[in-house]
């Protein structure tokens, strides 16, 4: 038997894991990579939640939540190959210029 | 107690994993090391009784979403992280935050009494069929909105990375 709150701290330890990656890495792939951290820990107190509620409603939510990533991935993985071609660097250091 | 070993042995190798994606220099390491983490995550899904989002977990996060990643990854040729130097006021306010809000967050947690509501194996399946039957009936207008998403998102893809001449 595993307390609620077990998952629930796993998770906004994940979670900020993932705001400190976002905040410290400069590499944008890994930034990206982060932001997915996030969104994998907040399906986990998702689902935790519906296995405490008893209802699937929770599980249905996490399917939402994984094609919304899904979906930024594909568009996101896209915005950084063309930045990517025009700056020829990932360091977020460097594109500090909206203008090319 | 064997459901409070396996928790304590997966949420050891998430914490492990999360902090080794943050701990590491090189993008496809920490790649590697957050496919670790969706793979205990997912056995956490299955120790949740949500078989469904552990398989679905597997295959588009650890399949799907990092296979993308790790393409993107070579594709670049992605070298090193270069090393920043952080600004001063970011530690001297961050880490104190961080201390603050954690233990704000597991005070508030473990002094609520939801620690009553303990979950067991084998006492709750979400299986495919009742989410199917779910995603279908009573979400069917998010799951149809969801495609036309998808659909934008493939667009957007492929103008975004298209070569322009």
């Amino acid at each position: 038997m595993v307390p609620l709150s077990y998952y629930l701290i796993l998770s906004a330890f994940l979670f900020a894991c993932g705001v400190a990656g976002f905040l410290v890495k400069r590499n944008i792939i890994t930034i990206f990579m982060s932001i997915e951290l996030m969104l994998n820990a907040v399906n986990l107190s998702f689902v935790a939640f519906a296995a405490h509620w008893k209802m699937l409603s929770g599980q249905v939510f996490v399917f939402f939540v994984m094609v919304v990533a899904a979906a930024e991935a594909a568009v996101g993985l896209a915005i950084i190959i063309s930045v990517f071609r025009t700056r020829e660097t990932l360091n977020v250091d460097r594109v500090n210029l909206l203008k090319l | 107690m064997l459901h409070l070993i396996l928790f304590i042995v997966f949420a050891a190798i998430c914490v492990f994993g999360a902090v080794n994606l943050i701990a590491q220099r090189h993008p496809i390491s920490s790649a590697l090391s957050l496919i670790v983490v969706m793979a205990s995550l997912a056995m956490l899904y299955l120790l949740l009784g949500a078989e469904f989002v552990a398989v679905v977990q597997i295959i588009i996060y650890a399949g799907a979403i990092m296979v993308l990643f790790v393409f993107v990854i070579m594709l670049l040729n992605a070298g090193e992280e270069e090393r920043t130097r952080g600004s001063r006021v970011a530690i001297m306010f961050g880490v104190p935050g961080l201390i603050i809000g954690a233990s704000l967050v597991t005070w508030v947690l473990l002094r609520k009494n939801i620690a009553a509501g303990d979950i067991a194996i084998g006492q709750f399946h979400g299986s495919a069929k009742d989410v199917g039957r779910l995603l279908f009936r009573d979400f069917l207008l998010p799951f149809e909105i969801t495609s036309v998403l998808i659909l934008i998102a493939i667009m957007g893809a492929v103008v975004l990375a298209r070569r322009s001449e």
